[in-house]
């Protein structure tokens, strides 16, 4: 197996507080792997490392092989490393149709054309409308995002970050916030994503970890904890103990 | 495929030419025909207009504020002065364009200053470098003629044909044109993936990166545009009155434009050439009511226009003529102004 993502001794302080400790993680092509933990644990630090928004202070990142350590947010988006963000980060003013086009015409390198009016290849208007169906967003494309409801926002935040045709997707709490009626859409979603796309889900709903992961790390305080297939990490003792509690035993 | 068609078809909406953008521009050309005598006022709108479409690309389009647009205006407007004063580029045309490549290369050089930071930063830093260029232009006055100004411009006919007259028609219909094409080329950008990658950056600079737009660049790209089309309202400055003199580096003259834009809404490119049109007017209206406190009333329009918001006013000042229009063209007949987006 191929690893597709890998973090070498990531190190990240803020102030006084190490916040990332000596994080070496692995991450298989193909493989549906989640990153758990309590709350305050740097689930989201880690993210924003992985992404670019935050620069670690000491250790490695290596998308394919190749090392992104010292890469700006876009061009590691460029080389393929995509994402979702725990509280959607979308364009309010902007449509469905915009905002995946735009994300479509970023990746075909055309982001910058300035001379050539928007909608005008048939290509990408065909990409734009599959991302568009399969995200059940057709209906709703002309409508400015800040109008829509908080699904169908939910949704197009990932459909952006698939828009983006990622080999790495990070999908930081996919689900949350989002009303029990239409939590089923989203899941769907996260079930029906391209197998060969690796994705890395960071998570709070258990039942939702357990049910799409095939190997689970569990960092504790900014490090790692374990790591295992769903089975071992639902038995392992010290799990149980730190973060899973009671609610592994009931 | 249907849904392909449809996403291009919806996705090309905004880029097609709507009857009341053709009646705009119809009209203007008309004004040049109907009002004669007021060559003048029409000519220094159609400056403005053009001034308040650079600041609304970067303002209604990327986001950036700005409280000192007129350092590339004053760049702008003494570049074509001396160009013309010492016969290095004597066709106005030309020496248009390479005013405004001279203010496009200001704005690529200081763009890297206003890029980065807050708005309250770029407020700063943007007053900051207007004042620094006027306070240059003051202290070099060998080179600028001082506090006055650059004298004695001699203007040579437009591409060799075209006299510039002392009634001010050759001017205005120059300036139109100018403005005209700008707009043009304007409107194409604002239209590309370019252009909607601007809006992105405006609405979540974040969420941008993450799908891979290089937000700095695109941001210094169109700072640097913004500026080249200040820096051809300064040489339209220069080139009709005969004039440069220090007020073009004002701070007056940057806030001026703020106030045009927000007049005309942000965001929409008309917003700058219809607030132009209403600041002007606005000016003249209440300079001849009360010559004193004429200030007071555009400062008491913009107040009211901000608490209520201009698509309230808009659809209260389209009632009564939509109405009219509904009975005799059915109800999906009515006229509509485009909202600019965020202010």
């Amino acid at each position: 197996m191929t690893i597709a993502l890998e973090t070498i001794g990531l190190e990240k302080h803020f102030g006084g507080l190490r916040v990332t400790r000596e994080l070496s993680l692995k991450i298989e092509s193909g493989a549906r792997h989640a990153l758990i933990g309590p709350n305050g644990a740097g689930k989201t630090t880690v993210i924003n490392q992985l992404t670019g928004v935050l620069r670690p202070n000491a250790g490695r990142i290596l998308l394919e092989g190749n090392d992104i350590t010292d890469l700006p947010v876009h061009k590691r988006a460029l080389r393929g490393l995509s994402r979702t963000f725990q509280i959607n980060q979308l364009y309010a003013d902007l449509t469905p149709l915009e905002t995946i086009g735009l994300a479509v015409a970023e990746r075909l390198g055309r982001g910058g054309d300035w001379w050539r009016v928007m909608g005008t290849r048939d290509d990408v208007n065909a990409e734009i409308a599959d991302v568009l169906t399969r995200f059940h967003l057709l209906d709703v494309m002309n409508e400015p995002t800040a109008t829509l409801p908080y699904g169908k926002q939910r949704l197009l935040e990932i459909a952006v970050a698939i828009a983006a045709r990622p080999r790495v997707l990070l999908l930081d709490e996919p689900a949350a916030g989002v009303p029990e009626s239409e939590r089923h859409d989203i899941l769907g979603v996260v079930a029906a994503l391209p197998r060969d796309v690796t994705v890395l889900l960071i998570e709070h709903d258990m039942d939702l970890v357990f049910s799409f992961a095939d190997r689970i790390s569990v960092l504790v305080n900014g490090a790692l904890l374990t790591e295992g297939s769903p089975e071992q990490v639902a038995k392992d003792p010290q799990v149980k103990a730190v973060y899973l509690g009671e609610a592994v035993d009931a | 495929m249907a849904a392909q068609a449809d996403v291009g078809f919806h996705a090309r909406q905004h880029a097609r030419w709507h009857a009341g953008e053709i009646a705009f521009w119809l009209l203007a050309l008309a004004c040049g025909f109907g009002f004669p005598s007021r060559y003048l006022i029409m000519t220094e709108i159609v400056r403005l207009g053009l001034f308040a479409l650079s600041i609304d690309l970067i303002l209604g389009y990327a986001g950036i504020v700005s409280l000192g647009h007129a350092a590339f205006f004053g760049v702008g407007a003494y570049s074509a002065g001396l160009l013309t004063l010492h016969g290095i580029v004597n066709e106005p045309v030309l020496a248009l364009f390479v005013a405004g490549l001279a203010a496009a290369a200001l704005g690529f050089a200081t763009s890297f200053l206003v890029i980065r930071g807050v708005d309250l930063t770029r407020l700063m830093v943007t007053l900051g470098i207007a004042l620094l260029l006027e306070a240059l232009a003051e202290r070099f006055s060998d080179i600028t003629g001082g506090t006055d100004g650059l004298q004695g411009i001699v203007m040579h006919p437009i591409l060799g044909l075209f006299a510039f007259d002392l009634f001010g028609k050759t001017a205005f219909f120059y300036s139109l044109l100018v403005l005209f094409l700008l707009f043009l080329l304007a409107r194409r950008i604002v239209h590309s993936p370019f252009g909607l990658s601007l809006r992105a950056i405006r609405n979540n600079p974040l969420r941008a990166a993450a799908i891979g737009i290089p937000v700095n660049k695109r941001l210094i790209a169109i700072y640097t545009v913004a500026a080249f089309y200040a820096g051809i309202a300064g040489a339209l400055y220069t080139q009709t009155t005969a004039l440069a003199s220090l007020d073009v580096f004002s701070f007056e003259r940057s806030a001026d434009l703020l106030l045009v834009l927000i007049l005309g809404g942000a965001g929409y490119l008309y917003g700058g050439l219809i607030g132009a049109v209403v600041f002007r007017i606005l000016q003249e209206w209440f300079s001849t009511m009360t010559p004193e406190y004429w200030q007071f009333w555009i400062g008491l329009v913009l107040v009211v226009i901000v608490m209520i918001g201009r698509a309230r006013l808009h659809r209260w000042a389209l009632w009564a003529p939509n109405r009219l229009i509904g009975q005799f063209g059915g109800r999906k007949a009515a006229i509509a102004i485009p909202e600019g987006e965020g202010e």
